[in-house]
């Protein structure tokens, strides 16, 4: 046994050394990584950090006048056997977070709006979520991942990208340093699609059992070539013009770790406008429109609150610190905003609810969002009693007063939400908790309590408000003229299941 | 041959049942209905929307009895039904033509 044993290593030795030789004999020789770089690269690994900064030395070329320059470069060829490839671990957490994501929209966010609506228009919600699954799926392959996230020149500066990873070419398993030395590219940009499904699915509650189903797949093509591409970008991608963190050319030095004004500032700003020109339910206010299921809605809160955690660790785009520190705060923020919300329902009308308690964990992963990677869990603490206080305050009150039909309080709980955690984060963002924000945000982030960021923060939101504002306005009148945006009232009293979907959420024995 | 109907809170169901059962009644009719009456419905809150829910659900229970045991069985109803308070429900008694078993086809107070 032994002797076949080495006569097979014998064997491999001397092919391995024929082919080494008759390599040597084509092209140059490779260089070799030392023992040292090939360590430095897998503890980059560990690290999350650049692998090829270990392979780099200072290496002589020629500039354009012919003058011998010295730069920082990795010598030609030289790779370690983890310098160019994925990470195993920072991969596989992305594709769980991405997949929780999805796990948000399909089933979390379908059940936690199926549940308020009126039994006759269950479907609808569930029909909704889908077709944006995949028609937005369908825009991000063809060309929305790239009008966010390619590198190079942009269609319009620091507001859209360009048409690079169309149809995801050169989008494979390797990963794109711009974003992640880690994660593999296709990854990535899977796991961003999840954001940019679950987003124009957020909209979809200020307009529920009212709104065709033509017109809303008409409106979200429409919104996300307007709003979110663009915003995403403008948030999110390297040449980003608020991409406080990344960009150090940004001209508004903001920052937004998973959404606060990509997803929900953006969506709940745009469902008000949307609420507004669709007009009210038919019987608003006369007739009864209680939630159908509570039941149902609570365990879509549960899922949303669980998804919640790819949303926001993910953000990290590594298995690292700052996804661990997101973890934390997310946890935090939620719990004691699900708690706030359901004590002040109680000190004010006697009763705590469970749609309180719904309602607040929601909101503080709202308020959260933006913030989860910056702040500390003391900050995070305070984030979670102003997330359970605020929305409270907007979907109690400021509709009442205003006497708009936000269904299923997408405004309430989304925009004043995004909106109170873009600002805190500006408020409670600390350089303890991201080493990140040292790289191009030392003057503005000052650990205090009105230090410059929140200025960036200001001028971001502002800008978010107008883009959603602005663009929802526009894309709304134009499916208004082309297609109508309201069923008619037959089609609506008798419920948009049966008249839109020919099916029925529940049948008697 | 008597009809009688109760309209009873649920939560009463079984107290009734037991004590019909112990005065020799054999069989009932029981369905979950909703309905009004001087107890009025309640509020209930989502969010900020306040509903008023008119109907309340009760307990509806039907006996077809011999008039010779319909006093007994109503005071059982009642005595078991009985909470003191608003909402404790009603009975109606009302005359029955005939009644038939299906399986034996007899017919009168031997079918009920």
């Amino acid at each position: 046994m032994k002797k076949l044993l080495s006569l097979i290593a014998m064997a491999g030795a001397l092919t391995a050394g024929t082919s080494f030789s008759s390599q040597a004999a084509d092209a140059p020789k490779k260089p070799e990584p030392t023992l040292e770089q090939r360590i430095a690269t897998v503890e980059a690994y560990i690290n999350n950090t650049d692998p090829t900064a270990p392979l780099k030395a200072k290496i002589k070329t020629k500039d354009k006048d012919g003058k011998e320059v010295e730069t920082e470069a990795v010598p030609e060829g030289l790779v370690t056997p983890t310098s160019a490839t994925s990470g195993p671990g920072h991969n596989g957490f992305m594709m769980v977070c991405a997949a929780l994501v999805l796990f948000m929209t399909l089933p979390g966010l379908f059940l936690f709006y199926g549940g308020l609506v009126r039994k006759k228009n269950i479907l609808s919600v569930i029909a909704q979520c889908f077709g944006i699954a995949g028609l937005v799926t369908i825009l991000w392959v063809v060309c929305g991942y790239s009008l966010i996230f390619a590198d190079g020149t942009d269609m319009i500066a620091g507001v859209l990208g360009n048409l690079k990873f169309s149809m995801l070419s050169g989008v494979d398993s390797l990963p794109n340093t711009n974003y992640s030395y880690w994660v593999s590219h296709n990854v990535f940009s899977m796991f961003q699609m999840m954001f940019a499904i679950i987003t124009p699915a957020l909209i979809l509650g200020a307009i529920a059992e009212r709104m065709k189903f033509a017109a809303i797949l008409a409106f979200v093509a429409l919104w996300m070539f307007i709003v979110y591409f663009p915003l995403a970008h403008m948030v999110w991608g390297i040449n980003g013009l608020m991409n406080g963190v990344w960009n150090a050319n940004a001209s508004i030095k903001a920052i937004d770790f998973a959404g606060g004004t990509v997803v929900h500032m953006s969506s709940g700003w745009s469902a008000l406008v949307l609420c507004l020109i669709l007009g009210k339910r038919l019987g608003f206010g006369k007739d009864p429109m209680q939630p159908h299921s509570m039941v149902m809605c609570s365990i879509g809160t549960g899922m949303l609150w669980v998804g919640w955690y790819g949303f926001n660790a993910g953000s990290a785009v590594a298995a690292d610190g700052v996804a661990a520190n997101a973890f934390t705060t997310t946890t935090i923020a939620a719990a004691v905003a699900s708690f706030v919300w359901p004590v002040l329902e109680w000190i004010v009308r006697g009763k705590p609810s469970v749609l309180g308690f719904c309602s607040g964990a929601v909101a503080g992963l709202v308020v959260i969002t933006p913030a989860a990677g910056f702040v500390t869990p003391g900050g995070a603490l305070l984030i979670g009693i102003l997330a359970g206080v605020v929305p409270f305050v907007a979907c109690t009150s400021l509709k009442k007063m205003f006497g708009y039909d936000d269904a299923l309080d997408t405004f309430g709980v989304h925009a004043v939400g995004g909106t109170l955690g873009a600002l805190l984060t500006g408020m409670l963002a600390r350089n303890g908790s991201n080493a990140n924000l040292a790289t191009n945000l030392k003057d503005k982030v000052t650990d205090s309590l009105f230090q410059p960021l929140v200025v960036e923060q200001l001028k971001a939101m502002a800008l978010t408000i107008v883009l959603s504002v602005v663009g929802t306005v526009v894309i709304a009148y134009i499916v208004k003229a082309v297609i109508g945006l309201r069923p008619t009232e037959e089609v609506e009293r008798m419920g948009l299941d049966v008249s839109e979907h020919g099916e029925e959420g529940y049948h008697g024995s | 041959m008597k009809k009688v109907e109760a309209i009873i809170k649920p939560f009463k169901l079984e107290e009734v049942k037991d004590a019909l059962g112990e005065i020799g009644v054999e069989g009932m009719t029981v369905s979950e209905v909703k309905g009004f009456g001087r107890q009025k419905g309640h509020t209930e809150i989502y969010r900020g929307s306040e509903y008023t829910v008119d109907f309340l659900p009760k307990i509806k229970l039907e006996l077809v009895l011999p008039d010779s045991r319909v006093d007994a069985a109503v005071a059982a109803i009642i005595k078991s039904a009985k909470t003191g308070k608003i909402g404790d429900g009603k009975v109606f008694i009302s005359p029955v033509d005939d009644a038939i078993r299906i399986r034996t086809e007899e017919k009168g107070d031997s079918a009920v």
